[in-house]
């Protein structure tokens, strides 16, 4: 068998891969270099005109963050005009953009956010805010999934790692939605989301008697995300109890008998057993969650379609959005390569942070 | 410094029992070594003591409390186990203090507590090493400085030396036996094996399949084994056992012969025996005499295969009735395989044991 032509014959061997190859470089590594290319053309699906290569005009555009300082409107003598509820009255950054010289660089940018400083206010304009919006939603997301999905996670490792009668089946339960497509399980949840007639809202309604009102948690601009970050995360974390699972069988048991004799307690023995000995799995979970989380897609398409007031937009969705939607591959192409760089710099960050320093 | 009792201690497994009704005292500052074959029950009788076993029946008592159903932190106790258990993201000092910094003893006494361990295991400059930079040794050497700053009642040592190569372990073994000196603590330790049990105990207990065989100091063992089991088991190269008939029986010897032994009159110290009955004839290697003469010699064979070590030669012979018998001779002696020889022995040295059973003591 090991001298068969199979496994000597190199040829052979490249042959065997080239389809996998093949594959992988028509649909991965091609289109990765051709989204940096079509971020510097204006490039649209289908379009008459020629492709026109505009350097890094497009990411000027989306990037474009300022943050301007706008005085209150006086009236001849001086006094800060303020309309009938005493609210100081500013003037609209359109009309400045188009008539002062000095904010002639804002032209055609929004505010994306202000607040109130002394008489004057503080603005945060952009040129793309629903770019803006959407890298908020996303980085958001990451925030509250990445440390929620891996806590529950290790919590729910540490509870299926006992040897109970039975525990497989609770380690399959909790496995199950990650054997499910997302697409499906957003479709359900869809369901219990229901502002009408949900299961979420009919199991608070019965536990409360009627106390807790009826929330349309989809529709609701201040519950949207949040409804989804929860449904992510219980999507996602049996997959990551089962890495942390098998970290956690990594460490051998002489040492928890070790810190029994030696007198530490149960989250001692966690604290100084098991928690270094998961260092290595905790890298890996991190980073896995955050990269899957800044991947955000498949929820937002299927449940909010990145509604209501855009409160659900997320970067991933925006990029298909953009490309597919409005033919506007060069603006989904700078969206993609935006949130490669991003993800890149994090878990790079992430991998220096959790470097081991013993040696 | 404690005393140690155990008296009807028994453990289950479901339905299957694994330690059957164990009793030992074991006095203050004694070193007392479990021996006995693989799954023999002495890790767990060793564990039950520690508290990592549950106790199905029994008592243990130290210092005369009974700490059967007491947490291991609390028995006063520490541990060295075989795969050392230190734990690898702690540096030697972080090791050895471990139970103090758990206990939230003040870090001047810690460092001195520590620093004293160290010097009486000569390890102060690894205090700063991580376990991965520590050979195998030195790795159980933390271990057993860990248990020192505990300063327990009890030292219990499972088979401490089994993952150290044969120079280590000898090494290591001389260490261990010092550091009772030393401290003059209690210990109980578990092996499997006799030549760490008769070097370094005070008393070596026997056990097999749950059940102990014979409690008494290495040379009692030795010289007056309680049964054919405890005979086959401490020496080495192991005893010879000789199948013999019983010629005839006085109160106290039997005259014993076969083909290749010349009738003998040899004690019978363990079983009372018959005339007629078939026995086993306990004779340890390194009392077989060579003779040239075949006539003065009393047993009998062919030799087939002669290992020469230079402190002694170990000679396989294989008897007239084709039985295996090895003679380990003092000095390097040759001889020529396929040759006739005799031994001679002395008689008060011969066990008799009865051929019945196998051997052991059996409930």
């Amino acid at each position: 068998m090991a001298d068969s032509k199979l496994t000597r014959s190199n040829r052979t061997g490249w042959l065997m891969s080239l389809p996998g190859f093949t594959l992988v470089a028509l649909f991965i590594i091609v289109p990765f270099f051709f989204a940096f290319g079509l971020s510097m053309t204006n490039q649209r699906l289908v379009s008459p005109n020629p492709t026109k290569y505009v350097g890094l005009e497009n990411y000027r555009q989306m990037l474009d963050i300022a943050l301007v300082t706008l005085q209150p409107e006086r009236d001849a003598s001086g006094t800060v005009i303020r309309d009938d509820e005493g609210t100081i009255q500013y003037p609209r950054l359109r009309r400045l953009s188009r008539s002062d010289p000095a904010f002639e660089r804002y032209k055609g940018m929004r505010e994306w956010f202000g607040w109130q400083s002394g008489e004057s206010h503080k603005a945060v304009v952009v040129r793309d805010p629903l770019f803006w919006i959407a890298l908020r939603n996303t980085l958001l997301f990451v925030l509250v999934v990445a440390p929620v999905q891996g806590g529950i996670a290790l919590g729910l490792a540490l509870l299926v790692n006992q040897k109970l009668r039975g525990i497989n089946a609770f380690r399959t339960i909790y496995f199950m939605p990650v054997v499910v497509s997302i697409v499906v399980v957003s479709l359900l949840w869809r369901f219990i989301y229901d502002g009408n007639d949900g299961l979420l809202n009919n199991l608070l309604d019965t536990l409360s008697f009627g106390a807790i009102p009826g929330v349309d948690w989809l529709g609701n601009p201040s519950t949207a995300l949040g409804a989804i970050m929860a449904m992510s995360i219980w999507q996602a974390v049996g997959f990551h109890m089962v890495i942390w699972l098998s970290g956690l069988q990594t460490i051998s048991p002489t040492l928890y008998e070790a810190a029994d004799i030696e007198g530490a307690s149960k989250w001692q023995a966690f604290r100084y057993v098991t928690w270094p000995g998961l260092r290595n799995t905790a890298v890996l979970v991190i980073i896995v969650i955050t990269m899957q989380a800044f991947a955000l897609f498949a929820q937002i398409d299927v449940m909010t379609n990145g509604g209501p007031l855009d409160s659900t937009q997320s970067l991933v969705f925006q990029a298909v959005e953009r490309g597919y939607g409005k033919q506007d591959i060069s603006g989904g192409s700078v969206i993609s390569v935006v949130l490669f760089v991003l993800v890149l710099a994090i878990s790079l960050v992430q991998r220096w942070l959790t470097r081991d320093r013993q040696n | 410094m404690a005393t140690l009792s155990m008296s009807g201690l028994t453990k289950r497994f479901g339905d299957i029992e694994v330690i059957r009704g164990v009793d030992i005292d074991i006095a203050d500052g004694e070193f007392v070594v479990f021996v006995g074959p693989s799954g023999c029950g002495k890790s767990t009788l060793l564990r039950m003591i520690a508290g990592l076993e549950d106790i199905s029946g029994g008592e243990l008592r130290i210092d005369d409390h009974l700490v059967n159903d007491m947490q291991p932190r609390d028995r006063g106790i520490a541990m060295v186990f075989q795969t050392y258990a230190i734990f690898p993201h702690m540096s030697v000092r972080e090791n050895l203090g471990f139970g103090l910094t758990i206990a939230k003893v003040p870090k001047a006494e810690k460092e001195q507590r520590v620093m004293q361990a160290a010097r009486i295991l000569q390890m102060e400059h690894l205090l700063d090493r991580r376990p991965s930079q520590l050979s195998g040794g030195q790795r159980q050497r933390v271990a057993i400085g860990r248990a020192i700053v505990r300063e327990p009642s009890v030292f219990l040592f499972d088979e401490p030396l089994s993952n150290l190569d044969a120079a280590l372990r000898m090494d290591m073994r001389m260490e261990i036996g010092k550091l009772h000196e030393q401290l003059g603590a209690t210990m109980i330790y578990v092996t499997h094996d006799q030549v760490e049990a008769m070097t370094l105990a005070d008393r070596i207990v026997v056990i097999k399949d749950g059940i102990v065989q014979q409690v008494g100091a290495p040379m009692e063992l030795y010289h007056q084994p309680a049964n054919r089991f405890v005979a086959g088991f401490i020496g080495s190269p192991s005893m010879n056992f000789l199948p013999v008939e019983v010629q005839s029986v006085d109160h106290d010897s039997a005259l014993v012969a076969s083909t290749s032994l010349d009738a003998v009159r040899v004690p019978m110290r363990v079983e009372p025996l018959k005339s007629g009955d078939q026995a086993l004839l306990g004779l340890r290697p390194q009392y077989l005499v060579p003779t040239n003469e075949q006539d003065a010699g009393q047993l009998h064979g062919t030799l087939s295969l002669v290992e020469r070590l230079g402190s002694e030669t170990v000679v396989d012979v294989n008897t007239r009735e084709n039985t295996r018998l090895v003679a380990a001779i003092a000095d390097d002696r040759t001889f020529e395989t396929g040759t006739e020889i005799a031994f001679t022995f002395d008689p008060n040295r011969a066990h008799l044991f009865s051929a019945a059973g196998d051997g052991a003591l059996n409930k």
